[in-house]
Order: C-alpha cells, then sequence, then structure tokens
C-alpha cells in the first residue's frame, strides 16, 4: 500500500519546505518513511515469537542562521508538516546561540529519480506458513542432537518506503527491502556455555527477497552446526600466544566493520560523536600519508555493489550512492562524509548520510565497507598455505577502544591449522591487537571466489541511539604475530 | 502549538493512550480472537547535542507506538503499528489476527495476565519541568556545560535529552494501567589538549534538578587531571571504579543473569541463596524508587514489585515476566519487556546499596592501583561467568599510597564482574542516577580488591 498519494506526497514534503523556508531556512529537507517489519522467532522448535510492524512519519531538516534544526511526527497531515518545520526552525534558533562555526554544505546536484532493491521474492507476499515451516524444519534438526540445551531460530524483513525532497528541488523515491535469517545452537555444561550459529550470529543479512534466505539452506546445515557446539563442550580453551591467525569471512567483516569502518566517519574525527562511541585515531592530517595496512590491504566504502545492507539509490541527503576508497593499497585515503563534513577536508560528499527511520536525523554511517578480493588463493587455498596457525571462525565478542585502536574479537570456534590442515578445535577462541599493526601484518587476502557480502544489522550510533544495517564485503585473510587467547 | 506544549498535551494525559489501547483490545475481540492486549505509547522527546564546545545536533519528535498480542487458543501473535487513526488501528488488528491464525500453538501459554487490581501510578515519575522543557532550556543547560570547560581550558562534547511519554495497557482480562512519565539525561565529555579527557552524567525524572554548571565542572577538572597520559603495564590491579563504570557492572548482570528465563535456559549464574559477591554488594529493582527513573508497571501493566537481586551478595530474587512466572507457577513480579520478547524479563530499575565510604575513603585506602573514570564498549566473552571485555576511558589514573600520582593509558580489561564484585572492599555513601540498559540505575563508586587489566591502547 502506499504511503500517500503521489499528488499528497508532494503536497506534505512542499508544505513542509515551504514553511520551512519562509520562517528563515537557508536549505531544508524533508524524509517521509513508511517502514514494514516482520519477525519470526523459533525457539527450541517452539514459534515463540511472530509480530508485524509498522512505522510512518516525517522528519524536516532545516538550516538557519548556520545551524541545524530536526523535528519529526508520525502525523502526516499538512497542518503537522507546518507545525513541524516551524519546530525545526525554532530548534535550529536556539542552536545557533551556541555555535562558532556557521554549517557549510557541498554543491551537490540536485537529485531525481527512483531506486527499487531488486527482489525475487518480496518477502512479504510470501505465506507465513512457509516462512515459519522453514525455520521450524531447521530448528527442530538442531534438537535432534543430543546434548543441545536449547536452540534459536530467526528471520526478519523490514521495507522502507522513503520520499526525499530538499528546497533546493531535489527529489527521490527508494524502496530497500532488507531480509536476514538464521540458526544458533547452545550447548551447556556447568559454566560451560558454548553457541554455534549459521551462517552467522545474528543471522545473515542482505538487501534482497527471500531467495535470500531460501539459498542458506538452514535445513541442510542445521544438524551441523548443533554437533559442532557439542563438540564445542570439550575442546580445549584456547591457549595463550602470539600466532598466525586465519580470519574466516565470517570473523573478517567484524573486524573491517570495527577497525575500519568506525574509525572512517569524518564525524568521529571531528569530534561530533564523542561524547557516545567516540574518537577515531584517523585524522585528516593522515589523509595520504598514513600506513594503515599492508599493500594488499584495499577498502572500499561501496552503496552501489549488489546485496549489501548498505546498497541504495541516494543517501539521506540526496547524494547518489558511489563507491568511495578508504584505504588504497595499505594507505590511508579516504573517509565516509556527508555534505557537511566533506568541503572540511576539501572534499564532496561522499553519500554516507543515513537515518533510522524518520525520527532520527541522518548521520555518517557505514555503506558497505568491503576489503577487496585479491587474485591468487581462495580463502581455503590460503588455509592449505599455513603451516601453522589458527582459524578463527564467527565472531562472538567484539570491543575496542574509544579512538578505535586496541581491539579484542572472540569466535565461536577456532581451529588449529597444521601444515596446511584444519585440525584441533578449540573453544573460547579469542585475539587481539592494534588496529594499524594488525592490518599491516597481514600478508594473503582470499580472492574473487571466496568474497560474498556480510553485514550487521545493528550498528549502533549517534544520540537518540540510531541502529544501522551496514553490509563488508569480504573473502578471508591472514595475519602473523598475532596476541591470541586472552584469559581472565 | 511549541513541542514542550505538545508534550504537556499529550504525555501528560494518560488516559488518552489508555483509551486507544481499550479501543485496540475491543476491535481485536470483535475480530475473534480469544485474548488481546495493547500496548500504547505515546510522547515527546527532544535532544539537544553539543560538540567542540558548540550544538551541533538539535533535536525533537512527536512519536507514538501500538503493539498488540492476541491469543486464538494457544496460538499468540503479535503486530505494531505508529498509527491511531481508525483504518490504522483495523489494520493492527486484522494482521495480528491473521498471523495467530498461522502460528503453531504454544503448549505452555497460560494467558494474559490476570488483573491484580489497577496498578498505582507512581507521581514522582512526572515531572511538568521536564515536559515542558524547551529547546532553550536545552541550550542554556549545554551553554553552562562550555562555560565550565572554558574555564578549565579544555572542550566540551554532551548531550542533553528529556521525554516525556504516556504509558499504558489495556488487555481483555481486564488490565488497566496509565502512567505519564518523564525522563532526562545531560551527559559530557571534555576533551583536553594534552589528550586529558572527563565525563560527568546524571539522569533525573526533573530536568531542571540536574546541575549543568557541577556537570560541566566535574568533567573538566578530570579532563584537566588526565593530561599526558603514561603507560602502565597491564596486569591485576585494585581499582576504585566510579559510578560511571559502576552502572555497567549493574547492566551486564541484569542482562545475563537475573532473568527467570536466563536461570531457566541455564544460562545464568544466579542461584537463589548462593553467595556471588561481597556482603558489601546489594543489587536492588525498585520501580517506585524515587531516586531512580521510577515506573509503576510494566509492558504487560503489571505493577512493579521490589526484587532484592544481590541481598548482602547472595542470589534472592529473580525477574518474572508473565510467562516464566506462569511456567514456574507464580505471579509476575512486573518486569514484562514488549512482546514478543524471546530474551525473557529484564530489571530496568536497579540500584545498588550505598556504603559508608566517601570519594577520598575509597582512593585512600588503595595502596596502589587504578582509579577508572568508566568503561567503554564491553560485551561478555563468557557470558555465564560474567566475563567481560571492555576499555576504561575518560580518565584512568595510578593511585599510590592512598593518593592520585598520574593519568595513565586506557587499559583493556577482561574480568568476570561477579569476582569483581566479590572483591568490593568499600563502598561510596553519595549514588547518582544514570542511564543504565534498560532504564535508570542508581549506583556509588566501589573500590574492588582486584581488576584485570588484559591489555592497553596506544597513543596514536
Amino acid at each position: 500500500m502506499p504511503l500517500l498519494t503521489s499528488d499528497a506526497m508532494r503536497d506534505l514534503t512542499s508544505r513542509a519546505l515551504d514553511t520551512a523556508t519562509a520562517r528563515g531556512a537557508t536549505y531544508a529537507d524533508v524524509r517521509v518513511v513508511r517502514r514494514l517489519e516482520e519477525s519470526i522467532t523459533v525457539k527450541s522448535t517452539k514459534v515463540e515469537g511472530v509480530s508485524a510492524g509498522e512505522t510512518e512519519g516525517f522528519g524536516v531538516r532545516v538550516l538557519v542562521d548556520g545551524a541545524w534544526g530536526f523535528a519529526a511526527s508520525h502525523d502526516l497531515s499538512a497542518a503537522e508538516a507546518d507545525r513541524v518545520a516551524a519546530e525545526a526552525v525554532r530548534i535550529a534558533r536556539a542552536s545557533a546561540t551556541t555555535i562558532r562555526n556557521r554549517v557549510a554544505l557541498d554543491d551537490r546536484p540536485p537529485a531525481h529519480g527512483r531506486y527499487e532493491t531488486p527482489v525475487s521474492e518480496d518477502p512479504f507476499a510470501i505465506p507465513l506458513e512457509r516462512k515459519i515451516g522453514a525455520l521450524l524444519e531447521a530448528d527442530r534438526a538442531m534438537n535432534a542432537v543430543k546434548g543441545i540445551a536449547w536452540t534459536e531460530s530467526i528471520y526478519a524483513a523490514q521495507r522502507e518506503d522513503k520520499t526525499f525532497a530538499a528546497s533546493d528541488g531535489s527529489y527521490t523515491e527508494q524502496r530497500i527491502t532488507h531480509v536476514g535469517s538464521g540458526l544458533e545452537a547452545n550447548a551447556i555444561d556447568g559454566d560451560e556455555h558454548q553457541r554455534r550459529s549459521y551462517p552467522d550470529n545474528g543471522g545473515l543479512w542482505g538487501s534482497a527477497g527471500y531467495e535470500f534466505v531460501r539459498a542458506m539452506d538452514l535445513g541442510g546445515n542445521a544438524e551441523r552446526v548443533a554437533h559442532e557446539a557439542v563438540e564445542l563442550l570439550s575442546a580445549p580453551p584456547l591457549p595463550s600466544g602470539t600466532r598466525t591467525i586465519l580470519l574466516h569471512p565470517s570473523q573478517l567483516y567484524m573486524q573491517v566493520h570495527e577497525s575500519c569502518g568506525h574509525p572512517s566517519e569524518l564525524d568521529r574525527a571531528f569530534g561530533t560523536e564523542a561524547s557516545y562511541a567516540g574518537t577515531s585515531f584517523l585524522m585528516p592530517d593522515m589523509l595520504d600519508g598514513f600506513r594503515y595496512g599492508s599493500d594488499l590491504c584495499d577498502i572500499v566504502a561501496d552503496a552501489t555493489v549488489a546485496g549489501g545492507l548498505g546498497t541504495f539509490g541516494w543517501d539521506d541527503e540526496g547524494v547518489a550512492a558511489q563507491q568511495v576508497p578508504l584505504i588504497r593499497e595499505g594507505m590511508f585515503v579516504g573517509y565516509l562524509s556527508s555534505r557537511e563534513t566533506a568541503p572540511r577536508i576539501g572534499r564532496r560528499s561522499g553519500g554516507a548520510m543515513r537515518a533510522d527511520g524518520w525520527n532520527r536525523i541522518p548521520l555518517i554511517r557505514m555503506t558497505n565497507v568491503n576489503l577487496l578480493p585479491k587474485p591468487g588463493m581462495s580463502f581455503d587455498e590460503i588455509v592449505a598455505d599455513t603451516d601453522d596457525g589458527l582459524l578463527f571462525e564467527t565472531n562472538r565478542s567484539w570491543s575496542i577502544d574509544d579512538r578505535r585502536l586496541n581491539f579484542q574479537f572472540g569466535t565461536e570456534v577456532v581451529r588449529e591449522v597444521k601444515h596446511g590442515k584444519v585440525g584441533r578445535l578449540f573453544r573460547n577462541g579469542t585475539y587481539t591487537g592494534i588496529t594499524y599493526e594488525l592490518w599491516r601484518s597481514m600478508d594473503a587476502v582470499g580472492d574473487a571466489s571466496s568474497w560474498h557480502m556480510w553485514g550487521t544489522p545493528n550498528c549502533g550510533k549517534g544520540e537518540p541511539t540510531q541502529t544501522g544495517h551496514v553490509g563488508h564485503g569480504v573473502s578471508g585473510a591472514r595475519f602473523r604475530n598475532v596476541r591470541v587467547g586472552v584469559m581472565s | 502549538m511549541t513541542g514542550s506544549a505538545r508534550a504537556l498535551a499529550t504525555a501528560a494525559d494518560p488516559g488518552a493512550a489508555l483509551r486507544i489501547a481499550e479501543e485496540v483490545v475491543r476491535l481485536a475481540e470483535r475480530a475473534g480472537v480469544t485474548e488481546a492486549e495493547a500496548l500504547v505509547v505515546s510522547g515527546e522527546s527532544a535532544l539537544t547535542r553539543f560538540a567542540n564546545s558548540e550544538v551541533h545536533q538539535n533535536v525533537a519528535s512527536s512519536e507514538v507506538s501500538v503493539s498488540l498480542r492476541v491469543a486464538k487458543g494457544r496460538r499468540v501473535a503479535v503486530s505494531s503499528s505508529g498509527r491511531t487513526d481508525a483504518e490504522g488501528l483495523r489494520a493492527l488488528v486484522e494482521r495480528a489476527a491473521a498471523i495467530a491464525a498461522y502460528v503453531e500453538e504454544l503448549e505452555d501459554w497460560a494467558g494474559l495476565p490476570e488483573p491484580d487490581g489497577v496498578p498505582e501510578a507512581v507521581e514522582a515519575a512526572w515531572s511538568d519541568a521536564t515536559a515542558g522543557a524547551t529547546p532553550e532550556l536545552r541550550a542554556d543547560g549545554a551553554r553552562a556545560v562550555i562555560a565550565a570547560a572554558e574555564v578549565q581550558g579544555v572542550t566540551a562534547f554532551g548531550s542533553f535529552a528529556t521525554d516525556a511519554e504516556a504509558f499504558a495497557v489495556a488487555n481483555s482480562k481486564g488490565v488497566r494501567a496509565a502512567e505519564r512519565r518523564t525522563t532526562s539525561q545531560l551527559l559530557t565529555v571534555s576533551m583536553g589538549p594534552d589528550h586529558g579527557t572527563g565525563y560527568a552524567e546524571e539522569c533525573s525524572v526533573d530536568a531542571t534538578a540536574i546541575d549543568a554548571a557541577a556537570l560541566g565542572r566535574e568533567s573538566a577538572q578530570r579532563a584537566r587531571a588526565s593530561a599526558n597520559p603514561v603507560d602502565i603495564e597491564p596486569g591485576d590491579y585494585p581499582v576504585v571504579l566510579d559510578r560511571y563504570a559502576v552502572v555497567d557492572l549493574l547492566d551486564m548482570l541484569g542482562y545475563l543473569g537475573f532473568s527467570a528465563l536466563a536461570v531457566a535456559e541455564d544460562r545464568s549464574f544466579f542461584e537463589a541463596g548462593k553467595q556471588v559477591a561481597s556482603p558489601l554488594v546489594t543489587i536492588t529493582d525498585d520501580g517506585r524508587d524515587p531516586a531512580g527513573l521510577p515506573v509503576g508497571f510494566d509492558a504487560e501493566g503489571v505493577a512493579k514489585q521490589r526484587l532484592a537481586l544481590l541481598d548482602r551478595g547472595v542470589c534472592r530474587d529473580l525477574a518474572f515476566d508473565a510467562r516464566t512466572a506462569s511456567r514456574a507457577g507464580r505471579h509476575s513480579t512486573g518486569h514484562g519487556l514488549p512482546a514478543p520478547n524471546p530474551y525473557g524479563p529484564f530489571p530496568t530499575n536497579m540500584a545498588m546499596a550505598a556504603g559508608d565510604a566517601t570519594t577520598e575513603d575509597l582512593i585512600g585506602g588503595l595502596e596502589r592501583g587504578l582509579l577508572v573514570t568508566r568503561f567503554h564498549y564491553t560485551n561478555p566473552v563468557y557470558p555465564k561467568r560474567v566475563v567481560i571485555t571492555g576499555m576504561t576511558r575518560d580518565g584512568t589514573f595510578l593511585v599510590e599510597g592512598g593518593r592520585i600520582v598520574g593519568p595513565v593509558r586506557n587499559l583493556r580489561f577482561t574480568m568476570s564482574y561477579l569476582d569483581a564484585l566479590a572483591g568490593v572492599e568499600a563502598v561510596s555513601r553519595d549514588r547518582r542516577c544514570l542511564r543504565g540498559l534498560l532504564g535508570g540505575s542508581v549506583v556509588p563508586a566501589v573500590r574492588l580488591s582486584s581488576f584485570s587489566f588484559t591489555g592497553a591502547t596506544r597513543a596514536g
């Protein structure tokens, strides 16, 4: 069902923009968003929760006297458009009393057009009983394995219909569809609690239709992950040491997320995220001169790649989706940026402003921050090429300091690699280090045959806190001399 | 009508939210469901954010959400909507009823909560001043923090948030609960030119009770004191944790352990009667505690009971919602979250009992140890043992002979929070209300006999 008719949408956005400019805004934009959500949770073979939700509303962002104001409402009436636009102007005037630097935006051309996530099977059109049935089948297969304490299988879909209009004449319409699904088997023995997930902890997510979920073959992997959860209970804990590590894509994407994606957000470098998630060690004076990683390290923010959670037509400032190099041959060369921040480093916006719904202001967010594959070896061939190492698979815990330097990750499984063969299993595996030291130690990256999109649907940032959906394409990689087995 | 006046008009009238909830329940019953429960939350939220000693973000939003849980026999479904017009409510009911027709039966579904009187609204949960807070009031708060930072030669970052909401629950068994609530939070990070940083925060029902200038001074002075931090070898140190670090201990215990579902699934450390912390540690959950951010009832309309989660270090009470309570053959304690909630009940109003020490006493008791202002980006490593990793942030200091010697660079810890609490040696008499994982927590500072630091960050 359309959010509003085409004419009604034009009327609402024009009304908000006209009111804002009439009251003194030098720039204004309005986003009207309708979000549909559906989720299914199966726990230990029981359908524990099925929910469907919708929310709709609009947000008006204005610049007055060089300061920002933002107001939003769930009421899509013309009178409310006037009120909200006026409230945004009032808020901007209050902001202006403390500013020292007037906001100046880059000069992107007005945006026009329509974008839709390519979808083969509309997830909202697939009968509910089929989606539940697929989860139940997989969940029952996990539960049939002896030693499993409890299981959880999830499915979720989200669709956003978003209209953006700005006082410079921009007008875009987008329909973005995201789906995710996954399995989790838990085995418990005394104080030892082991979890094994498939395809990823919290499910694998992408911008796609239900075909994305069908391709996961949850049922075909359920028994295996359950056995692995039980097997972990009797595996030895990972000993402490300094080792060669191989990061499977199911862990590598989190390493990219935390130690490259977040520190390359330009608002963090300028301090505007300092009071919540922190700042960044990557400062503008390091651009083009700081060695972040080895020559094999090429990282690109790419909002155009198929299937990513950060794939769209335009960001929430009306900047077209694009590819922005962040790390080129190991050198730090770019930021995720916005129309306000990019000019401060002499660049134009890279199109990374994204908002979590109609009632939140856009922030600089990751799009799809991807470690590019390298020709030569697949990830399996890199493992076979490793004489003595540890293979870390599927993220379990994550933590990094407020400047994104000191990190520690844990994975669900760690396997020893000896003379190119994968062998002994370890439990409770962790590794830790300093961001640029790790990336400089990378001596092998998987080729395109191992490269897939991963992503996280729960990236937190901003005040009020916003949850972002961001993607990461990775193929697996090898790192030398990494501290592992942090003991408590 | 301005945003602040609207807040008074919409959130000050929980009766209006309750009428919507009752209408949804009526529509659902008419649609043929056996049971129905509606949760309506409406209100106004506003936040002013500042960085580099100037306001850079200033937002306000007017929101309403209607959540409906229905049961057809033992088939249970949930739908939610941001619409309250007739068409929106009708669609909400249709969605829930359609889902309920498809899903499998929950064998242990014991039904929605029965009414147990009308939960008494907590008067202390509301402040006209917060509901009427204007952008100018929040800008004044930001200016006071910025001025305090300038006195110390540091830069101010932070936010000032004010929220007002009406919260109402109705179900087909006769549960009726409605309440108006306000919350406010001011936090600030100060940064000095020589890598010094500081932090201060306070939450209150009444935004005008927050002394922005005092918070600004506290944070700025700590930033000055933490300038030019030096490296220190990671290892085990006795520590004093300021209140901003202690709140994370309560968050993680609540997240991982104090839920009846976590115990039923054997993922919790909690064993009733077991001593898991020092006798100096008493942690309660009390929705009516005016020192926190009070709430009178939960998302199922059940009155909040006071829980002694840890009583002098001993596990006593658990948080139950209706589902976990029915499985255990008892009543809910009023700790249900909005459905669907596979994670289970949650303590949203925790407090740690005060001790008798001053801050000087706590630090004075460290022969050689560390003073930690707060933790950053903490995450469970081994959840059942509550082993957590994270970083220190915004002022970490070496203490020798009971006196602060100087700042040290931020450290990584990997530590069981239970082991940490088993080593509590002293608790401060001063407490502060801070934002917890879900809700407000009232926390003191503590001195611990040992804390495991497993790494350190770098200068750049």
